[in-house]
């Protein structure tokens, strides 16, 4: 998601840490967050992924020649490079006044249970207003055992239920529905009821009953065009196919092209491939000795959340997709 | 404010957009140690790390690792979507035929002008139970959407493009020797003294307003306090876990 930086305020991309050294951006890529579900006095050590990956369409800088370009950040006041221990959060008090804002202090406003996905309650998912769904996770095994995970996976299934729980990752409180899905869980986020609007506060005139005789028309036009299921091609994304052959025929006439294998000057997002993360992250697994009779204890060192600064934040997992860019332009004013 | 015309089978409705998302969350930005200033970003020529100026800044893909292509913004323009005001109803699917993963982000949409006919797509959809799969332009981008009825009124929500989403069916879940039956009762038991409504409305984000109360005592210039996670106990088997949080439950039920 190169464009984040630009676009995605909700994300607060300002709070992204600047890239890494080269050597950093090889390092083995890893969850956005590894910690534990909370199923009763169960413990299920798990690590979260994004279930979605940005959208295709993915401009990158390029330099005259056609150089991949770095991004470095700086202080413009000196107008020296900063590195991620030159960087502090400030919280803008009025224009331009901010206070400084300690990653310890925020920490600290997270009690401990709320590190963990601790399962309140287990509901209906089709009983969940579609307005509140956000975003997809994929929840992963993590630790030693698959055990209890497979557990919860086969018990999800078969109540047909989700389990409601709230944690806190990066400095923010995300309440999950966790569902299990073809053996694995998966968690949407939720929004909260004050993220949402009503027609109310929007202004919406107030509603109106309908004249039978318009309601049945209109519904002998859904019937008309009726479907059981949604087709995959009916959701391409035809912009970034249009985008991608254009480049093609520019590359296949050599017009235009560069090779380059700088990786300091990549984005991460291009490195590795979220699908073949997963997949290496699952298969992994299929290696160690797993089922082992006691479960993975709970350790606090376990299920600390990763801080923005550590590198291995910043690979396959990162912040969910590419939201930021669609929603700068889908933002209606 | 967007306007557009919801189209299916000849029936137009024109309608406005709003989003439905309200951000609360709180924002902040990042600072240089040494100057308390925002910081700033630039291009920089990655072997020499010198700035690039604006002037030489191309816009462009990488068709596959280190293969880069550079676009003309006139390239670029040309595969936008021809601008329209048009929501195309492709079809309607019953709700539920489109997973959770696929949905992006809510919009109301509200009528402008017509509203007999806003009003009776929106009845109409509620009573026979389905959604429209349509797709429309906005700021020169494509969008693929779901319309559905929400309190009378009409939504709509923004899909992923299907390269967006990963199914759980293409990964390999976990497999190993079969599940005890016991331990399996037990968490089924577990479930379902857990079953509840969604209740959404009721929960708050906390962690959020602890965050807006830390930095408006700071902006006071008052101290605040730090405190550092405690360890956590041990853990014994699955069984006994399970043995454990059922007669937890039920003490509590009895109580």
């Amino acid at each position: 998601m190169p464009e984040r930086r630009r676009h995605a305020r909700r994300n607060g991309p300002e709070r992204e840490p600047p890239p890494q050294s080269p050597a950093k951006s090889e390092a083995r890529a890893r969850g956005l967050w590894t910690g534990t579900i909370g199923f009763g006095l169960v413990s299920i050590p798990v690590e979260l992924f994004p279930a979605n990956r940005p959208r295709r369409l993915s401009l990158r800088m390029l330099g005259d020649d056609g150089t991949p370009l770095g991004r470095r950040y700086y202080d413009p006041e000196s107008g020296k490079n900063l590195g991620k221990d030159d960087l502090v959060r400030g919280f803008e008090v009025s224009k331009d006044e901010f206070v400084v804002v300690k990653d310890e202090e925020l920490e600290s406003l997270a009690p401990e249970k709320s590190r963990d996905i601790e399962l309140s309650r287990f509901v209906d998912v089709r009983r969940i207003d579609p307005l509140y769904f956000e975003r997809a996770y994929f929840l992963l095994p993590w630790g030693t055992s698959d055990k209890a995970y497979r557990l919860l996976v086969a018990t999800m299934e078969r109540t047909k239920r989700a389990g409601i729980a709230t944690f806190v990752m990066r400095e923010k409180q995300y309440r999950i529905a966790v569902l299990a899905e073809h053996g694995i869980l998966r968690a949407e986020t939720l929004r909260y009821a004050d993220e949402l609007r009503t027609p109310e506060q929007i202004g919406l005139p107030a509603r109106r009953e309908p004249a039978s005789r318009d309601v049945q028309h209109m519904e002998a036009v859904i019937e008309r065009h009726g479907r059981a299921g949604v087709d995959a091609r009916e959701l391409r994304d035809e912009q970034a196919e249009r985008l991608l052959a254009l480049a093609r025929h520019k590359a296949e006439r050599g017009q235009d092209v560069v090779r380059a294998e700088e990786p300091g000057a990549r984005d991460e997002d291009n490195v590795i491939d979220l699908m073949s993360v997963l997949k290496r992250s699952l298969e992994s697994r299929q290696a160690e000795p797993g089922n082992a009779e006691r479960t993975p204890t709970r350790r606090a060192g376990e299920s600390k959340h990763r801080s923005t600064r550590g590198p291995s934040t910043r690979k396959a997992g990162r912040r969910p997709p590419a939201r930021g860019r669609k929603h700068a332009h889908a933002r209606s004013g | 404010m967007w306007k557009g015309v919801v189209k299916a089978d000849g029936v137009e409705v024109p309608v406005k957009l709003f989003s439905a998302v309200e951000d609360r969350t709180v924002h902040f930005r990042l600072l240089s140690k040494q100057h308390h200033v925002p910081i700033k970003q630039r291009m920089v020529e990655p072997a020499s790390g010198e700035e690039v100026p604006r002037e030489h800044l191309h816009k462009g893909v990488e068709l596959e690792r280190g293969l880069f292509v550079k676009l003309e913004p006139a390239e670029l323009e040309s595969v936008q979507p021809k601008e329209s005001r048009d929501i195309e109803v492709l079809h309607f699917l019953p709700r539920g035929a489109l997973g959770l993963q696929w949905f992006d982000r809510p919009y109301y949409l509200g009528p402008d002008g017509a509203d007999t006919r806003y009003f009776a797509l929106a009845e109409a959809l509620r009573r026979k139970g389905r959604i429209g799969l349509v797709r429309w332009v906005m700021r020169n981008t494509d969008y693929v959407g779901a319309l559905s009825e929400h309190q009378g009124y009409l939504v709509l929500i923004t899909l992923h493009h299907a390269d967006e989403v990963i199914a759980a069916a293409s990964l390999t879940a976990p497999s190993g020797k079969p599940l005890d039956a016991r331990e399996l009762t037990m968490a089924e038991q577990l479930v379902g003294a857990l079953a509840a409504e969604p209740e959404l409305e009721a929960e708050h984000d906390e962690y959020r307003e602890r965050v807006r109360a830390l930095v408006e005592a700071k902006a006071h210039g008052r101290k605040v306090k730090v405190v550092s996670p405690r360890k956590k106990p041990e853990q014994p088997s699955i069984a006994k876990a399970l043995e454990a949080s059922l007669a937890h439950l039920k003490k509590a039920a009895n109580a």
